[in-house]
This record gives C-alpha cells, structure tokens and sequence, in this order.
C-alpha cells in the first residue's frame, strides 16, 4: 500500500466518469427541448416561421449535432468538470506565462447581464452608446497605463495582436517607400514564441537576439543584427524567464536609431502595471492581454482581448473602426487615413472589454499598483522558498536581482542525480491535484524546465501548500524515485503517448475529423 | 522484446589516462598498459547500462568477455552472447565484425562504448542504416553520437528502447590522426554519419507548437539558402548534414565530407581541395555556407580543414554563410562557436556575433570565439 500522502499533504484523488464523447451518447429523435408548433391562430397572422426563410438559406441537411435531452446534457459536462483541474478548484500557478489569477465572479455576473449579454455587434450606434463609453474610457486608462495615445480593441488576443502591431510596422514602412529594403525583425530568445511566429506570417526575416550570462538579452548581439534592413523590434519585458532587462531603453534607442520600430508585448505585464511604461522605455506600440491580467479567463478557457496601442505617429494606421467621442455622443470612425483595414469583425470581445473596465475601476491606479506589487512579492517568495527548500531545482541565470511576475526554474540537477525528469515529477504534482506545467519555449536553454506565476491571487498559505508539495515530490524523487517514476498513482489516467502529438495525421481535434481519420 | 546490441571497446580511453591521447594500434596499447593504465571503458559502459535494468523484456545482445559480455553481467543483466572473442587482446576488427553482426540480428540500437575511434569503426561497419548510440569512453570525444555522460547515454538508449523516443537524427563521426596528434598537430577528419536518437524533439514545447524534426528544419534551412542565391556568385557549400540539403534541392551531386561549388544552378566540382577552392575565389565573388560541428562548435578548424585561413580570407566575413538547425544550437549550451584556422588574424576576423540561419527566414545572432 502506497502511504502517500504525508500528513501535511492534500489527499486527493482525481474523478473518473468512465464519460463517452457526446456524439457517443446521440440517440436519434431525443430533444432537449420541443418547441411546440404554433397555434393556428398565430400561424394564421405571421405563418409557420419557416416558409419565409428563402431556400438559399435553407440547409438540404440538418446540422451533424449530438441529440441528446437536457439532462444527460447536464450530466455529461458536469462530469467533465469534476474531472478538470483549473483556477477555480487549485492553486494554478503552475501554468506560468498564463496569469491564472482570480476573475471576480461578480464580473462575470455583469457581463451576463441581459445590458451586455443581449447586444448585437449590427445594432445602430445610437443603441449601443454605453458600451461604446466603456471602451472609450478603458482606451483611456490604458493610456495612462502604457503612456501611449491610442488603443483599439479590435485583436482578440495576445498573438492577433502582435501580428496587428507587426502589420503597423509594416504598414508605416510601406507608406515612406521604405518596405521592401526593410526586410528583417528583431526579437530575443525569451520572448513569446508567437513573436517570432507573427513576423514570420507577415514575410519577415527573424533575427533573434540571445540572452547573455546573466539571461539578459545581450546588447551586442542587438547592435550586431540592426542595420538599414531592420523594420522594427518586437519583444517580451520582463521576458519569460521573469527577468526585466533594465537596459530596454537603450535596445528601443538602436533600433530607432537604425529607422525600425519598435513593439512591445505585454502579456506579461501583471508585474509592471503602474510601475513602468512602454512610453518611457521608448516602445511605438504595444499590447495587453485583458484576459488574464485584467480579469477574463486565461485565453485558452475563453475568449482574449489584445488591446493594442500605439503613439501618435502610428495612430492613423490603426484598424477601423475606432471610437470616437464628440459633446456626450460615442461613435464610430472608419474614416482612419492610412488603416490596415480590419483585422476581426465588428469592434473587439465585448465582454472581455466590460470586465477589463469593471476591474480596472474597482482598483483604481492605485489598486492596480498595489495589484503588480503584491504578486511580485508573492513571485520572490516562492523563488527564495524553492531556491532553499527543494532539492534538485535551481534558477538559471540572474538570482541577485528580484525577479518580476514568474520564474523559470531548471529540475536539471535533479534529472542529473536521480535519472527523472520534469516530466516525472509533474505526473507526481497531479496526485496532489497541481498543475506544473513542463513545455516552455525554447528547451534547449533552461534544460527540464518549469515556470511558476503566483499573481496576487494566491494567499501565503496557498503558495506555501504549493511549495511543500514540489519540496515532497523532489525529495522523493531522490529517497524513493520509483514513486515519481510510476507516477500518477491518484490521476486516472496513467501516461499517454506523446509521440505522435507532432503528426497532423494522428490529430484529431473535433469529432469529424475522429471519424474521418479512424476510418482510415 | 526491446533488442539491442552492446559493444565495448575495452581499450578506449587509456592512452589517455597515461597522456598518450588515444589508443590507436596495438603498440600504443602496449605502451599505456606498460605505463600502468588501466581499462576505462568497461567501467562508463556498466554506468550507462544501469537504466536498462529497467526495461521490459530486454534482450541484450554481447560479444563475449571483455568485449560487452562481462560489463552486462556486472551492471545485473542478463546478456546473450554471439561470436567468439579472439584469445587474447581485441582490435578495431573485432568492433566491426560485432557491429555487422548485430545489425543483421536487427537489433532496435547498437550502444557502444568507446571514443572517436570506436565510433568510426561502427560507422564503417554498419553505416547510416542502423541507429546507434556512443557510451563516452575515450580520450577525446568530438564525433555527435554519444550521450553527454554514460548516465545520460543509457538513459536516452532507455527511452528509446522504450518507444518514448522515436525520432532519429544523423550525428558527426569526426575523427583525428592520432599519429599526428601525438606529433603535437591537430588534424580531424569528418568521417561520415551514424543514425543516433534524437532527442531534442522528444522534449519539445507543446503550448509552442511542437519542434519539427531536424530533417524538416534543414529542408527549411537549404530553402532560404537557394531562395538568396544570385546567379554571378559561386557559392562554396561547406560539409554537413545541414548543409547537404542545399545541393540536394538544386538536384546536384555533392560529396558528402567534403565542399561542393556552384553557380546560377550549375555543379562546378565536388570534393573540393583548398587549391581548388582558392582558384575558384579567383574566378568570381565567392561566398561560402558552413555549418558548425554539433556539440563542440567548430566552424572552422574540425572536419573542414581544405576552407583554409587563405580561402576565408578572399571570402571575407561577409561573404560567410552559417547554418544551423534549433537542435544544433542547443547542443552548444549557450557556448560559443568556436574557429580555429591555424591563423590567428583570420581567427580573430572571425570572432564577434554573427548571423546563424536556423530556418526559412529564421536567424539567430551568436557568439563566435577563438
């Protein structure tokens, strides 16, 4: 009998529902609900409600839909979610990068509200002048924030966003004759690989900028890659690593020196709110997650918004439509001069945006720095407690200085000395219901890598069972690996093959595309 | 049944430890016994067999004795043994002879123990066909085929050997005259590629789309290449499997240890001798595209010695190429490239940050040292 879990340990066990799919649970004929025909009085003053649909608009076939009634509707998702791990049962800050801070439920009750809820994207702008005030005002607050001048909210997420700020770029550079000479952009080991990605997506030759001993992207390298080809600059600060290059301005000041632009990404900026500013460090443009940082489910667990913004220089490339405010009135200008156009339907994720204001307004300016630096508190704990308390980790790089939101730590030592890897260990942290997440861009750097982000969510008890637990785990894995190494014991699922995960023919990621490939 | 070979050069590594650097030929073996050294390898091979014990079903093919049968009886597995081990000591011959053997058996991997020497004498025997794995056991190790440690090797070969890892990649034989060597001279050869286990794609992120394999980042790679080309240049295409994809996309025959030239498409010689490649510098600009020997970083000065300080020097840095997948980098582990032309002006022309192409319009700026 296996005697885990200590005594000062969670005893979990994970749910297993034994749930088919939901297309394995259709019967034909079930209804959820049956809508009852109308009566032949109604039917006699308006019709049946069917005829009228014009027949191009009509489907031959019915959608390829479960049916399935309510109840076995209900059953089979709450299911589901007795099976999950997520922010709403768990000290998530496993996932770092992500953010995975508390949402207030009481925005999300806002944004369910039949006023937000019931809006439609087409209706009239006289009906929708108070939504349109929520976004005006939240473009002024992360005005302040950014200490740029404009902000559409048109991305709906991190990397749409810095793909819209890379088309900005490119855009500026066409309008002065000067796009086709500018063929390259610069970024850094540790920013997002979505950087890299997006640049590439719009033609750009990628030239990444190494970190140097100390995990600061090295100037050098920077003044190496610049030159008349260079179009502009995108990076992440504070990096993945956690680390903040506080030489950032100096890295704007090459690049503008050599007449490229440069972008800021943002999504890690829960740390810095109120505290610096991508004005001052000499940014054109930059971004914010809404979800995650300002309250919104982490992009995955719903829809993001990537609010974009950009100095006045660049303000008339911007995506339409941008809201405008005349007298008391808010309304919409597609009359931008020199727009990219659209880079998403209709103004941006509503509901993100309300949610983004209701908490920017519950904090305050005050609030939201106090916000940045209780979670940077709560990083440096968790740092100093794994640096002293867990056998094996060790933090790459940089350990003189505080680290801003999150760190990316190495089990290098521990694989080295016990023959496991992270792999093992985060099998392990499932027993005790924890997620540590072990896939971060680029492996070769921080070998066995994992990243912690406590935000200011989590109380000292929380990060402290989160820690006791990695500390339980790593000791284990030298007094008794054979645990770790048949780890999970307490999940239900045992281990899966990964080794197909990067072959698009073993895909299958919606039920269609199951059956299709099963067939073959 | 998880099936694979083991042999152990039992010899590997004691010159070395006497300060002979290497063990090649029967006479120096005899010297470093007689200067007291004692058998290395056997000891790093039962290190790295001690993951194995924890394979299912593992079918452990030997040689007898001293040649793999007595290391994995030590490490606590139970070998089968094939052929017979000679009476007394055993030579390059018997490696070979044991590689040919276990790759008609079919062994899943060939773990060898043993150094640059023994990694040379199973790629003769055994080629790019079987996938193998070195046990670090010799003097000095430059060839991209072993495990980092013997721990790390044998616990790749067990993830291998267990299916978690599937993927292979080629790797560097690179080998030294050690008779030259002796005299004080360095002068190492690319020998050829053995298949080893790959890996770096295993551990990839998932969140960042995960890392393709390495053969698909070189076609990425040769692309950007032949997509920059102009047809007055002739281009100089340095050894390596990162490089040899360039002339495989123009449909060129190359030589595979040594440098290809080209124009606008056309093959002007293969296998190219430092003579060959200064003439050509005088027919036309000339530019050349390199790649760095995995794990130790050699540009220059390992495995390419014909691209002499002369030839670089016509080529000037900017006329240099360097190439290198995401995998190779990490294999340096942040460490510089290294040059080493026997010039120390060219050398330290060469030093500084380049530019690395790691993919189609992917670069990365490094560190180059002398």
């Amino acid at each position: 009998m296996n005697k885990e879990p200590t005594d000062d340990l969670r005893n979990f066990h994970q749910a297993k529902w034994d749930e088919p799919i939901i297309y394995e649970l259709s019967t034909p004929g079930e209804r959820g609900v049956e809508v009852p025909s109308p009566s032949e009085e109604v039917e006699e003053q308006v019709g049946d409600g069917f005829s009228e649909i014009p027949n191009n608009m009509r489907r031959e076939n019915p959608p390829n839909l479960p049916e399935i009634s309510q109840h076995r509707v209900v059953r089979h998702y709450t299911r589901l979610s007795q099976e999950n791990l997520g922010v709403d049962v768990n000290v998530d800050i496993g996932q770092g990068t992500c953010t995975m801070k508390y949402s207030p439920n009481i925005n999300e009750e806002l944004v369910r509200s039949p006023e937000v809820a019931g809006l439609h994207p087409l209706q009239p702008e006289s009906t929708v002048q108070g939504v349109l005030e929520i976004m005006y005002r939240l473009d002024q607050f992360l005005r302040e924030l950014s200490g740029l001048d404009r902000f559409t909210f048109q991305t709906a997420g991190g990397s749409q966003a810095a793909l819209t700020m890379i088309s900005l770029i490119k855009a500026y550079h066409r309008s002065r004759g000067e796009d086709d000479q500018r063929d390259e952009i610069i970024s850094t080991t540790f920013s997002h690989p979505s950087d890299q990605a997006v640049s590439n997506h719009k033609g750009y030759r990628v030239i990444t900028i190494p970190p140097d001993d100390k995990g600061y992207p090295d100037p050098d390298a920077l003044k190496a890659a610049v030159s008349d080809r260079t179009a502009g600059m995108i990076l992440a600060n504070p990096e993945d690593t956690g680390l903040f290059n506080p030489r950032i301005k100096e890295f704007t000041e090459v690049v503008h020196q050599a007449g490229g632009l440069c972008a800021y990404d943002q999504a890690n900026a829960n740390g810095i709110l109120g505290i610096t500013r991508a004005k001052e460090a000499g940014f054109d443009t930059c971004f914010f997650n809404l979800h995650k940082t300002f309250s919104s489910p982490h992009g995955c667990g719903g829809p993001g918004s990537g609010a974009l913004g950009v100095t006045d220089e660049l303000a008339s490339f911007l995506p339409v439509p941008l809201v405008e405010k005349e007298d008391d009135r808010y309304s919409l200008d597609y009359d931008v001069e020199k727009s990219i156009g659209k880079v998403r339907g209709f103004l941006g994720v509503t509901p993100v945006i309300v949610r983004a204001y209701a908490w920017a307004r519950s904090l305050g300016g005050k609030g939201i720095k106090e916000m940045a630096k209780t979670a940077v508190l709560n990083n440096n704990y968790v740092m100093r407690r794994i640096m002293n308390e867990v056998p094996g980790a060790s933090v790459p790089y940089d350990t003189e200085n505080h680290r801003v939101e999150q760190v990316r730590y190495s089990f290098e030592k521990l694989a080295e000395d016990t023959g496991l890897s992270i792999h093992d260990v985060q099998r392990k942290m499932f027993d005790y219901a924890f997620h540590i997440w072990t896939s971060h861009h680029p492996w070769d750097r921080v070998p066995e890598p994992f990243t912690l982000e406590p935000t200011e969510s989590y109380s000292k008890a929380g990060l402290d069972e989160y820690v006791d637990t990695l500390a339980h785990i790593a000791e284990q894995a030298y007094e008794n690996p054979d645990v770790l190494r048949n780890a999970p014991q307490r999940s239900v699922v045992h281990r899966i093959d990964e080794s197909t995960l990067d072959d698009p023919e073993e895909w299958a990621i919606t039920w269609r595309a199951y059956k299709k490939k099963q067939d073959n | 049944m998880a099936k694979v070979g083991l042999i152990v050069n039992p010899i590997a590594g004691m010159g070395g430890k006497v300060g002979l650097k290497g063990t090649d030929g029967p006479e120096i073996v005899r010297k470093a016994r007689e200067m007291g050294a004692e058998p290395w390898a056997p000891g790093r091979a039962v290190k790295a067999l001690q993951p194995l014990k924890e394979v299912r079903e593992l079918d452990i093919i030997c040689y007898p004795g001293t040649m793999g049968e007595n290391e994995a009886k030590e490490a606590g597995l139970n070998p089968r043994t094939i052929g017979a081990l000679p009476s007394e000591s055993t030579s390059d011959r018997h490696t070979r002879e044991a590689a040919q053997k276990m790759k008609e058996l079919v062994v899943e991997l060939l773990l060898f123990a043993g150094g640059d020497g023994t990694a040379r004498d199973i790629y003769s025997a055994v080629g790019e066909d079987q996938t193998v794995l070195g046990i670090p056991a010799g003097v000095k190790i430059q060839s991209g085929v072993f495990g980092r440690t013997p721990g790390h090797a044998g616990r790749l070969a067990k993830k291998f050997l267990e299916g978690e890892i599937s993927r292979t990649k080629k790797g560097e034989v690179m080998d030294i005259d050690e008779e030259a060597f002796r005299d004080g001279s360095v002068n190492s050869k690319l020998f050829g590629y053995l298949t080893v286990p790959d890996s770096e794609s295993h551990i990839q992120g998932i969140k960042t789309g995960t890392s393709p394999s390495e053969n698909y980042v070189q076609q990425a790679i040769a692309e950007e290449i032949t997509e920059n080309m102009n047809t007055e240049t002739i281009y100089l295409i340095g050894p390596g499997t990162t490089t040899r994809p360039v002339m495989e996309k123009l449909g060129l025959e190359y030589s595979l240890l040594g440098v290809d030239a080209l124009r606008d498409g056309e093959l002007l010689g293969i296998d190219l001798r430092e003579e060959d490649l200064l003439e050509l510098t005088e027919e036309g600009p000339a530019e050349l595209v390199v790649t760095p020997i995995g794990g130790q970083g050699h540009l220059f000065g390992r495995g390419n010695q014909q691209i002499s300080p002369e030839v670089i020097s016509r080529i000037n840095k900017e006329g240099i190429t360097v190439v290198a997948t995401p995998g190779k980098i990490a294999s340096l582990g942040g460490d510089p490239m290294l040059v080493d032309t026997g010039d120390t002006e060219v050398d330290d022309a060469l030093c500084g940050y380049i530019p690395v192409i790691t993919g189609y319009r992917e670069q990365i700026v490094y560190r180059v040292s002398s």
